[in-house]
């Protein structure tokens, strides 16, 4: 409860993590927030069924609320003129400012009294495309920062939000904001190509890195690296150098 | 939304992009095409001409009439050739034509052109400004674009909106260098740009679209001028797949007798992985293009012997992999040849 994830990926697509995230926080019972802003929903329908979660049923018992930026961009983009009370979730695109998103996201993880789920969650794929479309570094982690003190203390949700890096990336902004969520989450998830280049058995390494350091002063973090291969329906971990092709 | 990094004189990504138009009038699909540097109808009349032999031009005909039978759902994908496939491998007639061969020594007949419906966008004949885009806060001639883009995607129901329509189509879309200053944009001259976002928000609002619509898109990009990296990895970020053209004219590697054979390199930067947890993986990575007198052939890189004075090499490996890769953007496979062919 509370907790902070960070999802991170260089060279590689870390996407697969969301999935997972996903499907497992809709069958643990909880109440999800999904901020989509890249790809579309029945994208994530499918592949959510392949893990086995609907989508589309937890949509209408109102467990899961789907913020699909694509299409909410073109409907403020190419669409009526809105109510005045309404400010649309992805204003920022005209306007630089993320305080609608922020409060999309509050009113839909504090809901009513009749609810029966579980802590709340909140999902964010992906946060580098906020920058993209016009957030200033300093706005995406305010608005992080938002959202951690709304979910994670107030309502003691856990927050899960992937980012992508590279190593010898120029986009400063990018990195900025990368390192700074780094430093503030209880937990990173860092999904990397493998250095050596290209394999088709093994996809990628990741590094798990339990924060322990945030909570405790005197704590070390706790790394643990795993190799991965990316399936049809589900994903394959092993300790580094045991892929299956080699064993 | 197939990305593609044109090569520094514009040569082969200008065929690259013709070769997705054409395969659009042969399959039947209505064409869009954008430009701020040529009209469009030059493009359209320099389109290469469909090899039409009597084997392949049964399988036109089936091809045809699977792509129309077939039941789209409303939130279409771009790559929307992934989607083609399990009909096709489904019903065995129209198994084994997977796209079509083109002479580029030859011109398309304007007949064949004009039996799709053609949509063009000429930068500089384009009305001015629509008061609504200033909220949009985009570089104007990217905004227009995306006007009308939208207006033709609702107008002819590619997105589903014309209940009525029981015939379905699929709009492929060609842009053709953006990013360039013609565009009025000035990302590929300074650096930093003065408004750097346009372009990812152009992308944004464009893969919108192509989302939620029946089409397809390919985008040439002078890549080679735009000196800020941070926009490359952005727009990569945001396109379902990035090809990239590296041409060895001018270059030292025009000399170099390893690349003898080619004309150039092709580099993929990234596959679409859409509605699955994994995308199509080849086994390798290094492919280089060469353009004969009437076909433009992409194939896995090899080097040839090191002999000192022979000519003959030994022959290249089927490319069944790498093949199904490239055409998901350009739409041609070669089952069973040795070579992928357009």
């Amino acid at each position: 409860q509370g907790k902070f994830t960070l999802l991170r990926d260089t060279r590689t697509d870390g996407s697969f993590l969301v999935h997972h995230f996903l499907s497992f926080y809709l069958r643990a019972g909880c109440k999800v927030c999904f901020v989509a802003l890249l790809q579309s929903f029945s994208h994530y329908n499918v592949v959510a069924q392949k893990l086995g979660v609907s989508l589309a049923a937890a949509k209408e018992r109102g467990q899961l609320v789907f913020l699909e930026g694509l299409k909410s961009c073109l409907d403020l983009l190419f669409g009526e003129e809105e109510q005045p009370g309404q400010p649309s979730p992805l204003q920022f695109l005209s306007t630089s400012d993320l305080r609608a998103l922020f409060g999309f996201v509050r009113e839909s993880l504090s809901a009513g009294g009749g609810d029966c789920w579980k802590g709340p969650v909140l999902l964010l794929d992906d946060l580098s495309v906020l920058l993209s479309l016009g957030a200033a570094p300093v706005a995406v982690l305010d608005f992080i920062h938002y959202c951690r003190a709304c979910v994670c203390c107030q309502l003691q949700g856990n927050v899960v939000v992937l980012v992508h890096s590279n190593e010898d990336s120029e986009d400063e902004e990018n990195e900025l904001v990368v390192n700074s969520l780094c430093h503030h989450s209880d937990l990173i998830l860092w999904a990397e190509g493998l250095a050596t280049g290209f394999c088709k058995d093994v996809h990628g390494q990741i590094k798990i890195i339990k924060r322990l350091s945030l909570r405790q002063a005197a704590e070390q973090d706790l790394v643990q690296i795993y190799q991965y291969k990316i399936q049809d329906r589900n994903v394959t971990f092993f300790a580094p150098g045991l892929s299956a092709a080699v064993l | 939304l197939v990305f593609t990094e044109e090569d520094k004189y514009g040569l082969y990504s200008n065929l690259l992009f013709k070769y997705f138009l054409a395969e659009g009038v042969v399959c039947g699909h209505d064409l869009f095409v954008a430009s701020a540097k040529e009209h469009p109808d030059n493009i359209l009349k320099e389109l290469p001409a469909p090899l039409l032999d009597d084997f392949s031009r049964k399988e036109l005909g089936d091809e045809a009439a699977a792509v129309k039978s077939e039941d789209f759902q409303d939130s279409m994908k771009i790559a929307w050739r992934y989607q083609n496939l399990p009909k096709i491998e489904a019903s065995p007639t129209t198994y084994t034509k997977f796209g079509h061969y083109y002479d580029v020594s030859k011109k398309m007949s304007p007949e064949l052109c004009q039996s799709v419906k053609l949509h063009s966008f000429y930068l500089h004949e384009e009305l001015s400004f629509e008061p609504k885009m200033k909220a949009w806060n985009m570089n104007s001639g990217y905004a227009r674009l995306l006007q009308s883009i939208q207006r033709i995607i609702s107008q002819e129901g590619f997105d589903g909106s014309d209940p009525q329509k029981k015939q379905r189509n699929v709009l492929r879309i060609g842009i053709q260098s953006l990013g360039s200053i013609l565009w009025g944009d000035d990302v590929c001259c300074s650096d930093p740009p003065e408004d750097p976002q346009s372009l990812t928000k152009f992308l944004y609002v464009l893969r919108g679209l192509l989302r939620k619509s029946l089409s397809a898109c390919i985008i040439t990009v002078p890549a080679h001028l735009i000196q800020n990296k941070a926009i490359m990895e952005r727009v990569t970020n945001l396109s379902d797949m990035v090809v990239g053209l590296e041409s060895f004219i001018g270059s030292e590697r025009e000399t170099n007798p390893l690349y003898k054979d080619y004309h150039g390199l092709v580099h993929v930067h990234q596959i679409p992985r859409l509605n699955s947890l994994i995308c199509d993986v080849s086994d390798t990575k290094d492919l280089a293009f060469r353009l004969k007198r009437k076909q433009l052939t992409i194939e896995r890189l090899h080097l040839p012997p090191d002999l000192s004075d022979t000519v003959s090499r030994a022959s290249k490996q089927d490319l069944a992999g790498s093949a199904k890769l490239l055409s998901s953007g350009c739409g041609a496979m070669a089952i069973g040849k040795k070579h992928l062919d357009f």
